[in-house]
């Protein structure tokens, strides 16, 4: 799998997607085929792209074409294979497949079963476009076709009102940063006359292309960021992400984890260069944004989660708040500690939305925690994996992954020159994210029996049992001891030193991670016991209807930017009705008026001309009309007169 | 050779009335069909690798006024003859109708032949002329409510249009005695045509003329009342093609002959067209009628086309190459896209009008559920005049903004907010039309019929493979680009 075909690993999926379609309603049976298949064919071939990447440390090829000439210029498109992209295509393929293998059983009993597979193996295939892109131009067109099968598959359950709003809601929002994105790509083609990362030397992310940018790398980063805010759900376009809810859950799943969110780190990740040119000390200004965005986008959704009750929009919350840790990471100069926790994200997340889904399938489709309870005797494989994923993410040291790379993201952030705020905030954030995600397990699983449960298919089952046994497997190429994923990313061979994972950072995070779950545990297991109250909805009423209600985030938006645009808009619609189409008839009037006192001197009818004066308010049709049905004379003589007063004009000018 | 393809669409007109056929779209689909055989005719014999005129054919006429009979055609007359021949069938194929129709139709269709292939001024502005009468009588006879307002509107307004036009180029043919557009672009590149105060006269009446046509705000007014009246298949052609006389004649004439006040008028040119796309989008949201919301997106996506056009105009001295064939390109991808796209839509609408009797936003409602085919091939169209990279609007605004950025950044930032509002009018029309529970008024709706998929399958086809391989009608005028840019430099 060289850099010349890897295209054929977003193609398989492409390829399934279209016969999907082309099959059509009637093979429902086998409609999930195709999909498989191509996941797998695309996740084989991701291996063989991984194993070449492994040739030697840094390795990175690609290969450019002309996609088409525009006058005697051209425009090139190219792909490649270096290891962030040979990661993240295994982790999509992988992930993506047993989600793929999940929904078979979830959607089966569902009218649109074909449909649906046709649009998540084209998810996929736009996803997979995005990471072997070699060119920002590429990278954009199928970073919005990630964007049109988001809106398709949030939208999924069309009849629905909510669905289709959510679906509404996530193009847009995602499309206002795409905008920023798209003069971003702008500014970079003026600057540096390509749009191609990598083209022997003369790349925009090469030496000689950055040098190009000058001063202008800070707006173009910016610009640039604006697209990853809209679809990574940062602070302030987040508020899309937790109503694309509305979606089947494999969906949410396949959002969360594999695909799209992870598209707008993944753009950061890839443009790296750009965002760190000129810096000192590794911080630049526009580094610095991403740093302070992440936090905040960290903080706010982590204590938004505390308070809600819907499954899945709990787990919504989570990964936003994630995606702010990663943006920390990011900015703070933790490239590879922030690509790890997105791959590592990539699984956990996407056992908890599986679990989630499976929950919700075996709970006879309840979402609210609080009609849940007691499901871990009925369901108990996925209480376990469940309680995997849930550790993974809330980072219990020594053997789930999801502790190591936040623990990197710590020290990261800890070496950060600028200040030490955001430090302090993401270990707040860890204290929360442990805190709510104890919550949710006692809510979900503890406690008394709730309603008749049943534990899900095989098929469903299956790919969870994987799922967990992942986060686990991946956390021995995470440790310290022998960071060997993060030396590969960076391009270096790594190490063994055992000593390493006694580093004095475990401690810290050990009682982070501890002070969360012992607080939940503290305050949900007691208070559970008897009455379904939430304990902190009793102690802090206001503030957890602040919370719950997602800070009226959304009320103020529509309050004021939606409301804004909707007026401008009816604003323009009046002013188009009436201002400049009554100009135009006024100057209609001002004809017919010409027209009346020629006639009147033509002496041909002194009372008609009363009578037009007195309908005239009909229109200006009338005189026309008349006109158009015969005098064309009148034409002729008004060029006639046109004529004249033109070379009498040029006479006098010339 | 050129003859002949004006004279086909003609000759269908004296069939229709020697032959009296009971089904006179038949005829019309034939005589269609020959001219598209003609047209691919000449495609084989232009050579697409040569930048100058080609096929000319040259008679004297009128040699006291200095009109010649003057025809030839380069990569863009030759891509906007392609246009017209695709979209006439398209636009027969949307309505059943009488033989007065037809035979409008193709006088239109051999005026805009003419149109786009005349190299002498009386020419070009008989064959202008041509097209304005069929179709001020096609609103006129055949349109909705509202007809008779709408047409003697269109009618003024154009006509006025033209009237500036005329004495614009008599001002020209004042100071400099010929018509010939080749003779008139040497003259511009040596010095300005007309001098002094007199210049502005003649700029402003031509200007006026094509800005009607495109339509540029403010001079749009007469365009909504217009499409919204006129018949699906006379409103695919007015915008399909009948905008793109405007767009074209700023690009062969005004762009190159008025290269001064092109300078001097930047800002204001630019502010103008940013408001056209803006005000296009904006108003197109609040529209609750279908045909009026697709009429403004319209001015929105031919504001674009204007925008790369007064980019190039107003900065062509100290433009970079690549910024200067990246605009031309773009707009010439965009005339071809926008006329694709913009009249598919216009018959979607009419195929939903056809079978609800309404074309309200909010006359339908889970649409989805009773004709699914219907929805996801509209929305091929939607997302497609939206702009979504994979289909064909994609490549020729991004080309456009690319110039146009290079040479106004600010303008260009604030053009791009028409992209998002485009977005929103899509989004909240396709969430009114086909999500939701099914509205009942909408039980008897069909999915798309076997005829129906056979005229859309051609056109949506167009729309991925141009997405996909803008090379295909990139390389039509590519040499075209080459050579203007060399003029306009």
């Amino acid at each position: 799998m060289n850099a010349a075909n890897v295209w054929l690993i977003p193609f398989a999926p492409l390829i399934a997607s279209l016969s999907i379609l082309l099959l059509g309603k009637s093979r429902r049976a086998i409609a999930s085929a195709p999909a498989i298949a191509g996941q797998v064919i695309a996740l084989t071939m991701s291996i063989f792209a991984f194993a070449r990447t492994l040739r030697a440390p840094g390795y990175r090829e690609v290969h450019n074409f002309v996609w088409f000439n525009f006058g005697d210029q051209s425009m090139q498109l190219g792909w490649m294979i270096d290891p962030l992209a040979a990661a993240m295509l295994l982790m999509i393929t992988f992930v993506g497949l047993c989600i793929f293998v999940f929904s078979i059983g979830y959607m089966a009993d569902d009218k649109h079963f074909t449909r649906f597979f046709a649009y998540l193996s084209f998810f996929s295939a736009a996803m997979l476009g995005v990471v072997i892109a070699n060119s920002l131009l590429l990278l954009f067109i199928c970073w919005e076709l990630v964007g049109l099968a988001s809106y398709l598959l949030i939208g999924f359950w069309i009849e629905r009102p909510s669905a289709a709003a959510a679906a509404r809601k996530a193009f847009i929002t995602t499309r206002i940063g795409d905008m920023g994105f798209f003069l971003g790509i702008l500014l970079l083609y003026h600057k540096s006359d390509t749009l191609l990362f990598y083209d022997n030397g003369h790349g925009c992310l090469e030496n000689a292309g950055l040098l190009l940018l000058g001063a202008s790398a800070t707006a173009i980063a910016l610009l640039i960021f604006c697209g990853a805010v809209g679809k990574s759900g940062q602070f302030p376009l987040h508020v899309w992400l937790p109503d694309a809810m509305e979606g089947p859950t494999p969906v949410s799943a396949l959002i969360h984890a594999a695909t799209m969110v992870a598209a707008g780190v993944f753009l950061v990740a890839r443009l790296y260069p750009i965002f760190s040119a000129g810096a000192i000390n590794g911080v630049t200004t526009s580094l610095t944004i991403v740093v302070w965005i992440g936090v905040i986008t960290g903080l706010i959704a982590a204590l938004i989660a505390v308070a809600q009750f819907d499954i899945k929009r709990i787990l919504a919350y989570s990964t936003v708040s994630q995606l702010g840790l990663m943006m920390v990471s990011l900015g703070v100069g933790g490239v590879t500690a922030g690509m790890l926790h997105l791959l590592a994200h990539g699984f956990f997340k996407a056992l908890l939305f599986l679990g989630a889904g499976s929950v919700i399938h075996g709970a006879h489709h309840e979402q609210d925690i609080r009609g849940m309870g007691g499901l871990r005797g009925a369901m108990p494989i996925t209480f376990a994996t469940y309680a995997a994923g849930m550790m993974a993410l809330s980072g219990v040291p020594l053997v789930f992954c999801g502790a190591w790379t936040k623990e990197e993201i710590l020290h990261a952030a800890w070496r950060w020159p600028v200040s030490h705020v955001p430090f302090y905030l993401v270990m707040l954030g860890v204290v929360l994210t442990a805190l709510y995600m104890t919550r949710q397990m006692i809510y979900v699983f503890d406690g008394k029996r709730g309603p008749a449960a049943h534990e899900s298919p095989r098929v469903m089952t299956t790919p969870l049992i994987v799922l967990a046994a992942c986060t686990v497997v991946l956390s021995v190429f995470l440790t310290p001891a022998w960071p060997w994923l993060d030396h590969y990313l960076l391009g270096e061979r790594a190490h063994v030193d055992l000593w390493k994972i006694f580093d004095q950072t475990i401690l810290i995070s050990l009682l982070l991670v501890g002070a969360g779950i012992g607080l939940g545990v503290f305050f949900y297991r007691e208070a559970l016991r008897g009455r379904r109250q939430d304990p902190f909805q009793t102690a802090q009423p206001a503030l957890f209807r602040f919370l719950a209600n997602r800070m009226w985030l959304d009320e103020l938006y529509d309050y004021t930017v939606i409301r804004a645009a909707r007026m401008l808009s009816r604003i323009a619609d009046w002013l188009d009705r009436y201002f400049w189409d009554g100009l135009v008839r006024l100057v209609g009037l001002l004809g017919q008026l010409f027209g009346i006192i020629t006639k009147t001197a033509d002496e041909r009818g002194i009372n008609s001309g009363v009578d037009e004066t007195t309908v005239g308010a009909r229109g200006l049709g009338r005189v026309v009309s008349s006109a158009h049905s015969g005098q064309i004379q009148t034409y002729l003589g008004a060029i006639g007169l046109g004529m004249l007063a033109l070379l009498l004009l040029y006479a006098w000018l010339a | 050779m050129i003859t002949a393809l004006i004279l086909i669409p003609l000759f269908g007109v004296v069939m229709l009335y020697l032959a009296n056929p009971r089904n006179p779209r038949r005829i019309a689909f034939v005589t269609n069909a020959v001219s598209a055989f003609y047209a691919l005719m000449l495609w084989q014999k232009f050579d697409v690798d040569l930048a100058k005129v080609q096929l000319i054919e040259r008679h004297t006429w009128i040699p006291s006024i200095g009109a010649e009979y003057a025809l030839g055609a380069d990569g863009l007359s030759l891509l906007l003859v392609f246009l017209v021949t695709i979209l006439f069938p398209f636009a027969f194929a949307a309505n059943r109708m009488n033989r007065g129709f037809y035979a409008l139709m193709l006088v239109m269709q051999s005026a805009l032949y003419g149109v786009f292939t005349a190299q002498n001024f009386i020419l070009f502005f008989l064959f202008y002329e041509m097209s304005l009468i069929p179709s001020f009588l096609l609103i006129k006879l055949y349109g909705g409510k509202k007809r008779d307002y709408a047409a003697v509107k269109f009618f003024l307004y154009t006509f006025l249009g033209s009237v500036a036009m005329l004495l614009g180029f008599l001002g020209i043919y004042f100071a400099r005695s010929t018509f010939d557009f080749a003779q008139l672009v040497d003259l511009a590149k040596t010095g300005p045509l007309v001098t002094g105060r007199f210049a502005w006269f003649v700029f402003a009446g031509i200007f006026l003329g094509f800005a009607v046509k495109v339509p540029l705000f403010p001079f749009h007014t007469w365009l909504p009342d217009a499409y919204e009246t006129a018949p699906t298949g006379v409103a695919m052609v007015l915008t399909g093609a009948l905008s793109k006389m405007g767009v074209y004649g700023f690009i062969r004439l005004l762009v190159p002959l008025f290269p001064n006040e092109f300078r001097i008028l930047q800002p204001w040119l630019l502010a103008l067209v940013v408001v056209s796309i803006l005000i296009g989008a904006l108003v197109a949201w609040a529209q609750t009628d279908l045909k009026r919301m697709v009429a403004y997106l319209s001015i929105n996506h031919l504001g674009y086309c204007l925008l790369g056009l007064f980019a190039i105009a107003s900065a062509r001295s100290t433009m970079a190459k690549i910024d200067m064939h990246a605009a031309l390109s773009g707009v010439f991808l965009q005339i071809f896209n926008h006329g694709i796209t913009a009249a598919a839509l216009f018959y979607f609408v009419g195929l939903l009008e056809q079978r609800r009797g309404a074309r309200g936003l909010n006359d339908f409602g889970g649409l989805m559920q009773r004709a699914p085919v219907l929805c996801a091939w509209m929305s091929v169209a939607m997302f497609s005049s939206l702009g979504l990279p994979g289909l064909n609007g994609f490549i020729g605004e991004f080309l456009i903004f690319k110039a146009s950025f290079a040479v106004a950044a600010s303008f260009t930032a604030v053009a791009v907010l028409g992209l998002l509002f485009t977005a929103v009018t899509f989004m909240r029309a396709m969430k009114s039309l086909f999500s939701g529970p099914p509205n009942p008024a909408t039980n008897a709706i069909v999915d798309l019929r076997a005829g129906e998929k056979f005229v859309l399958v051609p056109v949506t086809l167009l729309m991925f493979v141009v997405g996909l391989n803008p090379q295909i009608v990139l390389k039509v005028f590519n040499s075209t680009v080459v050579a203007l840019a060399a003029v306009f430099a």
